[in-house]
């Protein structure tokens, strides 16, 4: 996989948390007329996938009915878009944690490895794991 | 959320304060012996550790985040000699040969690569983006 898409609620806040909190790196960012933007941001050692921050808004994806519907799943934490790995997940979450990100399970030992679950500016969670 | 104490907390702490100083501090002339007796650690325990955690020592990871942030002002459209001083190098050839060791290219090449990439994505913004998502968006029928 190339490209993943993480819809988010504003897409502004959704480039800080990414990038000055998950230490993401942007890899796209192209103005799409004057009120939209192609952003997509790639974890520091996966550059190959891109996953683009795309924002909730009524346009031509989506209605005005189904940006009331996603936004109010994304807000109660509906969805989990995926895992991320690291090298060392104490250290990761010690430094998530100081830059204010939302743990919502600290890093437990599972049969797989130790694994933490943290949510994103908008309400999407992620599994933060170190594999055994 | 419950609380966990995992193995060495206080090691992870320190090391991590250690990186995030780093990161903050980047364009001084940070003195890395001052940051292990911060972290109350002797020099060389403060280096094992960093490296075990971070694959690089103290140093090698300051010239990576220096490096990282001169990447990002020169994407800025920021004068080399600027970037320079900027990230905490104190003369231009060593910044220079350092960036070129790293990235690959001299900070000059770069810069006008990333000048003519934002031209290309001005005029042309839709071959910067697949398909599927400029179908999906009507970006094509605007």
């Amino acid at each position: 996989m190339t490209h993943v898409c993480v819809y988010v609620l504003n897409q502004e806040s959704a480039f800080d948390f990414y990038t000055n909190k998950l230490g993401f790196k942007v890899k796209m960012d192209v103005p799409m007329g004057k009120d939209a933007r192609w952003l997509t941001v790639t974890p520091p050692e996966q550059p190959e996938l891109e996953i683009t921050l795309f924002p909730v808004a009524a346009g031509n994806m989506f209605n005005e009915e189904t940006v009331r519907s996603i936004t109010e799943l994304i807000s109660k934490g509906t969805f989990g878009p995926g895992v991320f790995t690291c090298k060392d997940i104490y250290a990761t979450y010690e430094e998530l944690k100081s830059k204010g990100v939302e743990f919502m399970k600290p890093p437990t030992k599972e049969f797989y490895g130790t694994e933490a679950l943290f949510k994103d500016d908008s309400g999407n969670w992620f599994s933060l794991a170190q594999l055994v | 959320m419950k609380t966990e104490q995992y193995p060495k907390v206080y090691l992870y702490k320190r090391i991590v304060q250690a990186k995030l100083f780093i990161d903050s501090n980047y364009a001084n002339n940070i003195d890395l012996d001052n940051i292990a007796d911060e972290a109350y650690f002797s020099k060389f325990h403060f280096i094992r550790l960093f490296k075990n955690i971070y694959g690089k020592t103290p140093h090698q990871y300051l010239t990576a985040v220096r490096i990282e942030k001169a990447m990002l002002l020169l994407r800025a459209n920021k004068a080399v000699s600027e970037v320079c001083f900027a990230v905490g190098f104190e003369s231009i050839s060593s910044f220079g040969s350092l960036f070129k060791r790293i990235v690959g290219i001299t900070p000059s090449a770069f810069l006008e690569k990333q000048q003519q990439m934002k031209i290309q994505i001005l005029e042309t913004p839709l071959k910067f983006v697949p398909g599927c998502f400029v179908y999906q968006n009507g970006w094509d029928e605007k």
